[in-house]
């Protein structure tokens, strides 16, 4: 998966919630979700809905606990596609 | 679960119980009704010399029934714990009508999604003459924490 490409599919994804703006310009691989973007835990639910959706993939409660920042996203995501 | 077990896991006790009766309950829907007591102390300020019942308190009423009420339902298997613990976390709701002290109402609810242990729903207010009230959506978090 093309790194810088997910990156910006995930800025889309996570514009709606994330408080911070700042963070969200520039959003990188280290970038924590409720840390740096200031999204909480409930809208946290609706950004991992909007990636299965976006990717088709369905991603499992213990997976969903590690989605805490850019990187584990796209690790999850990059296994789930692997898995098609 | 049945709907009279259901009320007995709500984390809320007088003066912050705002269900009385569960009328139906499954795992999509819910739909439950309380009175408005004319004694409740914000008639007296709400507003100055014209009780009306604060929206606030209606859209409480629409939450207790249809997030903790079918939030628990949906967690019935994996509750041990005697109440678990909710927030609600975000409410869109638009109103259309009064509702005067000593008034019945029936709040509807439909699952829109529970995933993550966050569940978000449509939900409807009416009155004794089926009137709607309010409506929109409300979403909370529930957490059993007997199982964290």
């Amino acid at each position: 998966m093309d790194k810088v490409a997910f990156i910006e599919q995930l800025r889309e994804i996570v514009k709606p919630y994330a408080k911070n703006q700042a963070a969200l310009a520039n959003i990188n691989a280290s970038t924590d979700f409720i840390n740096d973007l200031k999204i909480n835990s409930a809208n946290l639910v609706d950004v991992v809905l909007d990636v299965e959706e976006k990717y088709d993939i369905v991603i499992q409660n213990e997976e969903m606990e590690r989605m805490l920042n850019v990187q584990a996203a796209m690790d999850i995501v990059e296994a789930k596609l692997s898995e098609k | 679960m049945t709907k009279e077990k259901v009320l007995l896991h709500l984390p809320y006790a007088p003066p912050f119980l705002f269900v009385d009766a569960l009328e139906y309950i499954d795992e999509e829907r819910v739909t439950g009704t309380y009175i408005f007591k004319p004694d409740l102390p914000c008639y007296e300020g709400h507003f100055k010399g014209q009780p009306v019942t604060p929206g606030v308190l209606l859209t409480e009423v629409m939450a207790q029934v249809g997030l903790a009420c079918l939030g628990i339902y949906l967690l019935r298997d994996s509750i041990q714990q005697q109440v678990p613990s909710v927030a609600m976390t975000s409410t869109q709701i638009d109103f259309y009508r009064p509702v005067s002290p000593g008034e019945k109402v029936t709040a509807t609810a439909e699952k829109i999604y529970f995933r993550f242990n966050k569940l978000k729903c449509r939900v409807a207010l009416y009155n004794a003459a089926g009137e709607l009230v309010c409506d929109g959506i409300l979403a909370g978090m529930i957490i059993n924490r007997s199982n964290e």
